[in-house]
C-alpha cells in the first residue's frame, strides 16, 4: 500500500479551532507544504498575527513568534536582520495588516525587508466577532455596519496587492483565492515563488489569498465559496501585481 | 585606563556595542538623537544592524523579533516616544524577552518640552503597559554610571529573561563627563535555548509567546513572573548613600536631582547642619528596606524627596519610611531645575532654623 496523501511535515498534530468552511486550514497547509517542499522547515520562523490565526504558532513545526496586534511585519524585521539565512513570514488577517498594522506592512515592502507576508483577506474582522474590516465589501453587513458598509461613510476598501505593488521593495504581489481545486493550486504556486524570492535576496513579498468567512458572513461553507467568487473577486482581481525579481 | 570625554548619549550608544548590542531598533526623537546617530555609524562596523523604524511602536516590535531570535538588542527613546513603545515593552515581558530601552526623559505630559524631566517614574517603575509586570529600571547619575549600567543593563536581562529600562533625563544625555571604561562583573549566562533561530531539525519548535488563553495557564504565567520579581528584588537592589551616617536631614533623590542634592548636602555640612545623600540607582527594584532602615535611625529628622517632576519617587519614599519620620518633597515639572539652595532653604524650614 503506498502513501498518496499525508499531513505536511510543516505542520504540528495540534487540532486547529478554525470553523467548518474556513479556509485558513487550507492555506496553512499551502505554507506547511511549501516549506516542506523547499526544504525549509528547519529554517523558518514565522509570525502569527492577532485575530482567527493568533494560535498559528501551535500549527506551524518551524519557530514561531506571536506578535501584537498588526507588527508582525516589524517583528519579522528584527528577526530577519540579524538572521539573513532565516526564511522569515509572516500570516495575518485583514484586521491586523490593512488596518491596526498598515504602516508596518507599508514599510517593510519600502524597505524591500526580505520576509514573506501571507495575507489571508476574508473582508471581516473574524476572531472578536464579525466587525467591518478595511476590506469589507460596499453594502457587505458587519456587526459594526449593521446596514452594510457605505461608501460615504467609510470609504471603498482597501486593495492591498495593488496598493504595496506600487512600491518598489516589493519584488512581488500575487493576489490568489483559496476556494477551490485549480485557484488553491495556484496560491500554492505563489507561496512557494514567494518563499523562493525571498530566499533570493529579492525583496519583500506578498501573497494576498481571498478566503471565507462562513460563521460571520452568515452563510454555509458552499454559499460562501459562491459569495466570495461572486462579489469579492470582481472587486479584488486575482493576478500577479508585482513581479520585480526578474529586473533583479 | 585614560579618562576619555564622552557625551552622555553616546557613552550609552558606545557602551551598548561593547555590551554586544547586535540590533538597535529606533526613531528620532529629541534628547536622544545621538544614540541612534552614533549607532547608525559604529554598530555596522561591529557586524551589527540599525535600523530606523517607521515609528517607536515598529521599533519596539522589531526588539521583540530580534530578542525572540536570540541577539542582543537595544532601542532608545524620549518620554513621548516610550509612551508608544509601551506595546512591545508589556509583549516583551510577558514573552519573557531581554531587551534594554532607555528613556532620555523630557518634560511632559503630552508633547511637553525637550528639557531635562524625571517625570516618567510612575510609567517605568510600574511596568507602564497592560497587565501585572515589572521592568528593572536603571537610574544612572553621571556619564561613568550611564556606561557603567548601559552595558551591565544587557547582562541582568539575559539574566533573568526581562525588559530592562535605562532610565535618565536630557541632562544626562546631552552633558559631557570624563569616563573610563569598565567592563561589568562577570555574570553566568543562561542558553538561549528558548530562542527562534531555526529548529535546523534538531529540537522541538520554538515559541515566543505571550497568549495564554486558559485563565489557570495565564494565572500561572503571572506567578511565574512574580516569583522572577521576587528574585530580583532579593539579589539586584543598588544603592548610594552619601553622609548618611549621622545625617537629620536625608534627601532621598536619584538621577540629575542627585547630583543637586549631593551639591545641597555639602553646603549644609559647611553650615553645620548634618545632611545627607540617600541615592536609589534601582528605582524598581526600589530599595525600600535600606531606606527605611536609614530614615528610622535616631539622628534623622526628616527625609526630603527631590524630584524633576510633581511628586511620583515620592509615593515610594513614603512607603519606605512607611510614617516614621516626616516626609517632605521638593521638585518641579516640565524642565525647571531645582537649585541646590532652594534644597538647603527647605532642609532648615524641617528643622526649623532660620536661614544665616
Amino acid at each position: 500500500m503506498s502513501i498518496v496523501y499525508q499531513r505536511s511535515k510543516g505542520l504540528t498534530n495540534a487540532e486547529m479551532h478554525y470553523c467548518p468552511g474556513c479556509t485558513h486550514g487550507v492555506v496553512h497547509k499551502l505554507v506547511a507544504e511549501s516549506l516542506e517542499e523547499l526544504g525549509l522547515i528547519g529554517s523558518a520562523v514565522g509570525v502569527a498575527p492577532v485575530g482567527c490565526a493568533v494560535f498559528a504558532y501551535n500549527y506551524f513545526a518551524c519557530d514561531m513568534q506571536e506578535a501584537a496586534h498588526g507588527r508582525a511585519p516589524a517583528v519579522a524585521t528584527g528577526i530577519k536582520r540579524p538572521h539573513p539565512e532565516l526564511t522569515v513570514f509572516t500570516y495575518q488577517g485583514d484586521g491586523d495588516l490593512a488596518a491596526i498594522g498598515a504602516a508596518e506592512i507599508v514599510h517593510a515592502a519600502m524597505r524591500g525587508e526580505k520576509i514573506t507576508a501571507i495575507f489571508i483577506n476574508n473582508a471581516i474582522y473574524g476572531m472578536t466577532g464579525g466587525q467591518m474590516a478595511p476590506t469589507t465589501l460596499v453594502g457587505q453587513k458587519a456587526t459594526t455596519a449593521p446596514y452594510g458598509r457605505q461608501k460615504e461613510h467609510y470609504g471603498m476598501p482597501i486593495r492591498m496587492a495593488e496598493l504595496l505593488s506600487t512600491l518598489d521593495g516589493c519584488v512581488y504581489a500575487e493576489r490568489v483565492a483559496a476556494v477551490d481545486v485549480p485557484n488553491i493550486l495556484k496560491a500554492k504556486k505563489a507561496i512557494k515563488k514567494a518563499f523562493e524570492l525571498q530566499n533570493a535576496g529579492a525583496g519583500f513579498t506578498f501573497v494576498e489569498v481571498l478566503s471565507t468567512c462562513p460563521t460571520n458572513w452568515g452563510l454555509t461553507p458552499l454559499e460562501a465559496v459562491g459569495w466570495l467568487k461572486e462579489n469579492m473577486i470582481p472587486y479584488y482581481p486575482l493576478g500577479v501585481y508585482a513581479d520585480r525579481a526578474e529586473a533583479k | 585606563m585614560a579618562k576619555e570625554l564622552w557625551k552622555g548619549n553616546e557613552a550609552v550608544a558606545e557602551a551598548a556595542i561593547r555590551a554586544g548590542c547586535r540590533c538597535f531598533f529606533g526613531y528620532p526623537i529629541t534628547p536622544q538623537n545621538e544614540i541612534p546617530e552614533y549607532l547608525s555609524r559604529h554598530l555596522p562596523e561591529h557586524g551589527g544592524c540599525f535600523l530606523q523604524a517607521e515609528s517607536e511602536i515598529a521599533a519596539i516590535n522589531m526588539v521583540y523579533g530580534a530578542a525572540g531570535s536570540g541577539v542582543r538588542v537595544m532601542t532608545s527613546s524620549s518620554s513621548p516616544g516610550i509612551s508608544l513603545k509601551q506595546e512591545g515593552i508589556t509583549y516583551i515581558a510577558g514573552a519573557e524577552l531581554p531587551a534594554v530601552i532607555v528613556n532620555m526623559m523630557r518634560g511632559g505630559p503630552g508633547l511637553g518640552n525637550i528639557a531635562p524631566s524625571q517625570a516618567d517614574y510612575f510609567q517605568a517603575t510600574r511596568g507602564g503597559g497592560n497587565g501585572d509586570y515589572r521592568t528593572v529600571v536603571l537610574a544612572p547619575a553621571t556619564i561613568q554610571e550611564a556606561a557603567d549600567l548601559t552595558q551591565e543593563a544587557f547582562d541582568i536581562a539575559d539574566v533573568y529573561r526581562i525588559p530592562v529600562v535605562v532610565l535618565a533625563d536630557g541632562m544626562i544625555g546631552q552633558m559631557m563627563e570624563a569616563i573610563e571604561w569598565h567592563k561589568p562583573k562577570t555574570r553566568t549566562l543562561p542558553p538561549k535555548d528558548w530562542a527562534t533561530d531555526g529548529t535546523q531539525g534538531k529540537r522541538g519548535h520554538n515559541v515566543v509567546n505571550s497568549l495564554f488563553i486558559d485563565a489557570k495557564d495565564c494565572a500561572e504565567q503571572n506567578r511565574k513572573l512574580q516569583a522572577k520579581y521576587d528574585r530580583i528584588t532579593e539579589n539586584e537592589i543598588r544603592l548610594e548613600e552619601f553622609l548618611t551616617g549621622d545625617a537629620e536631614i536625608l534627601f532621598v533623590a536619584y538621577g540629575t536631582t542627585a547630583r543637586i542634592a549631593r551639591a545641597a548636602v555639602l553646603q549644609l555640612r559647611s553650615a553645620g547642619v548634618k545632611a545627607g545623600l540617600f541615592r536609589p540607582v534601582t528605582l524598581w527594584p526600589f530599595p525600600e528596606q535600606a531606606l527605611r532602615k536609614r530614615a528610622q535611625a535616631d539622628s534623622v529628622q526628616a527625609v526630603i524627596a527631590v524630584e524633576l517632576s510633581m511628586g511620583q519617587m515620592i509615593d515610594d519614599v513614603k512607603i519606605a519610611v512607611c510614617g516614621a519620620k516626616p516626609v517632605r518633597f521638593i521638585g518641579a515639572g516640565g524642565g525647571v531645575i531645582p537649585a541646590p539652595a532652594e534644597l538647603v532653604r527647605e532642609a532648615n524650614t524641617a528643622l526649623g532654623r532660620q536661614e544665616k
